[in-house]
């Protein structure tokens, strides 16, 4: 059967421009998980360009790919401990091989879905990982991590006010 | 071979496969094995990190707090927490029967919750397996090979999804973190131009839930004895079922059968699940085993989930589910299924009765009501139990006289399935591979058989780098003999 045009209670044609997107993951009672949207929280308590758009989710899940679908370009920012601190701000690809290990996708493996069910590339995206350290429930976000917050919030303000690709590069 | 694979003798003699932890399932499972050198399985057992310090976390707080709180415990059914919880601090404020806006209105969400959780185990955690074959080699298991070769399948999946998550932000407030439900009701109903955003793509959700059915029976069609028997054990069964005996994913009371499908109880208080069910503590894991305590830890495990749901309830008010649970118990011939692949066909019964619900409640104009919240008596005590997707939910929590929580006592779905899910796993283990060469298609066969279930743990920590996969392969003497790992 054809596939139906998704309607706006489907969340796809509700914005005319296409906005840059900023991702925050993570439970905010859980720790440092709580850094990517922590950082939501303070980009929303800041002024921002209207072409910014903010969300905060738990993890990343496939309907995500109708998100992205209206966006130039999307950051991701979420903790992690792999990178160094304080942060890191990398290009992503989409992720073309990867089993997902659970019910939730990587950033990169939301990619892969989104080239594989839109059948077009996905927008240009960048993961802001900030270095968290502790993530047990019901804990505060750590000193150390507190403190990569700070930093990885005043760069990406530094680099939100031009919404160009370039300004992200 | 011991015949229960439980526990091996002379352990220390065999060597040991790890499965850690389980791809496409929530948290860190793991599956050991223990097998010889002529690779005859000696135990098998699916171990899951539960995480217990969520009661810990709840106790203290005040009492309103706790239905957003327990969203916290789980990113991929919040809603089911959210609104167990609202169920037993609706007893707790004394109300104990809610307005029918409030009624309704919970009902949708959870619908919704229901309608999008299913589609993403049977749209992108399932079918790889389900499509390709579970010999298939891993790199083409996964959700981009689904996409590549059945785009079609793969975008109604987004959209059923998204479907749910925009029922669950209508009636919760938001995607995440919702407030809607509360102790005595919800704090908002829908407006009339939510409703119509909703019913003016119902009708497509409608369809596509059929379609998802027919393809699982197509699927199903096409290997029978595989479906019929891969990983079949005989378990009781238990779930809510509505007072009239239908399906009720939201309310009702416990209903129990036998391993023929005979009544064991039925009309039981589910506030009363204490004088039902106890849990079991084992040495070589953490998470517990509930059993029934009428039979003993021995035999009084069951399973819960869509494949109880389906063969525990009467009927379905939905017609169309109805016609597709006929069908279903029709073709078990009589007698339960007990094969954990069906639980597949049954959860897409379950997705299309969903879709049909919430239809039917977006045409009710209750949900538009502004009569929101009732209240009572205050309490000191409130159990709250509904069918979330993986199975029956329990919150059970005790208020002191300051309206801070004292006790808390959780039971989720995957806790009832424990046993369930570790006696399939034997299954498939004494099946396929008993005294073969193990391959990864192989292990395979045993993370089918958990999937199945759709288990899910706490799984809302997930920060980049701490979900490593590590599959190892130890001689007797605990040497590591070669390992993998992705992070």
């Amino acid at each position: 059967m054809p596939m139906a045009t998704p309607s706006a209670a489907c969340g796809a044609t509700e914005a005319a421009a296409a906005p840059l997107l900023v991702i925050g993951i993570g439970n905010p009672s859980r720790g440092d998980d709580a850094l990517g949207p922590a950082c939501i929280d303070a980009l929303e308590a800041a002024v921002l360009p209207p072409a910014v758009e903010l969300l905060t989710e738990f993890q990343l899940q496939v309907e995500h790919v109708l998100d992205l679908a209206r966006c130039s370009r999307v950051v991701f920012v979420d903790a992690s401990i792999a990178c160094a601190s304080p942060f890191s701000f990398d290009t992503i690809e989409a992720d073309m091989r990867v089993t997902p290990l659970s019910h939730a996708l990587s950033p990169a493996e939301l990619l892969g879905v989104y080239r594989r069910v839109q059948g077009a590339a996905p927008p240009p995206a960048r993961l802001l990982a900030i270095r968290g350290f502790e993530f047990e429930l019901g804990s505060p976000l750590s000193s150390l991590a507190r403190a990569n917050l700070e930093a990885a919030v005043r760069f990406l303000m530094t680099r939100l006010p031009d919404t160009k690709v370039s300004a992200l590069g | 071979m011991r015949t229960n694979l439980e526990t091996a003798i002379g352990a220390d003699k065999l060597r040991r496969v790890a499965i850690d932890p389980i791809s496409r399932v929530e948290g860190h499972g793991k599956i050991t094995l223990l097998l010889d050198d002529r690779n005859q399985v000696h135990q098998v057992r699916l171990h899951i990190v539960e995480f217990r310090g969520f009661e810990k976390f709840i106790q203290g707080r005040p009492y309103w707090e706790v239905p957003v709180m327990v969203q916290r415990l789980c990113g991929i059914c919040p809603v089911s927490h959210h609104l167990a919880a609202s169920k037993a601090l609706d007893m707790i404020v004394g109300a104990h029967r809610l307005t029918p806006t409030a009624e309704k209105l919970r009902r949708l969400m959870h619908y919704g919750q229901i309608l999008q959780s299913h589609a993403l185990h049977f749209y992108y955690l399932c079918t790889p397996d389900l499509l390709f074959g579970f010999d298939c080699e891993a790199s083409r298991r996964n959700i981009v090979e689904i996409a590549a070769q059945y785009p079609e399948t793969a975008k109604k999946g987004v959209l059923i999804r998204r479907f749910g998550q925009e029922v669950i932000r209508h009636t919760a407030g938001k995607r995440i973190h919702g407030t809607g439900s509360v102790p005595g009701g919800v704090n908002k109903s829908l407006t009339i131009a939510e409703r119509d955003a909703l019913l003016a793509d119902i009708y497509q959700i409608v369809q596509w839930s059929r379609e998802a059915v027919a393809l699982v029976k197509a699927l199903h069609a096409r290997q029978p004895a595989l479906y019929n028997s891969f990983g079949a054990v005989r378990a009781k069964t238990m779930s809510l079922v509505g007072v009239g005996g239908e399906m009720d994913l939201y309310h009702g009371w416990l209903r129990g059968r036998d391993e023929n499908g005979a009544i064991l109880f039925d009309g039981v208080d589910y506030a009363d699940y204490g004088t039902l069910i106890e849990e079991q503590v084992k040495p070589w894991t953490y998470m517990k085993f509930p059993y029934l305590k009428s039979f003993g830890p021995e035999t009084g495990w069951y399973r819960v989930g869509p494949l109880s749901r389906v063969q525990n309830c009467d009927a379905i008010a939905t017609p169309l589910a109805e016609i597709e649970r006929r069908e279903f118990v029709d073709y078990a011939g009589g007698t339960p299924s007990q094969a954990p692949l069906d639980y597949h066909w049954a959860r897409m019964i379950e997705m299309l009765c969903a879709a049909e619900t919430i239809k039917d409640l977006l045409h009710d104009d209750d949900v538009l009501g502004s009569e929101l919240t009732v209240s009572g008596t205050r309490a000191e005590e409130g159990v709250g139990v509904i069918e979330a997707p993986r199975g029956t939910l329990i919150h059970h929590y005790r208020v002191d006289e300051n309206d801070l929580v004292s006790t808390c006592n959780l039971i989720v779905s995957t806790t009832h399935n424990n046993q369930a899910m570790n006696e399939s796993v034997r299954e498939v283990a004494r099946r396929y591979l008993h005294g073969r060469e193990i391959t990864e298609p192989l292990l395979n066969h045993l993370e089918v058989a958990v999937r199945a279930f759709d288990p899910c743990l706490s799984c809302a920590t997930h920060a980049l780098g701490k979900m490593p996969l590590i599959v190892e392969l130890v001689d007797a003497d605990g040497n590591t003999v070669s390992s993998l790992r992705r992070d």
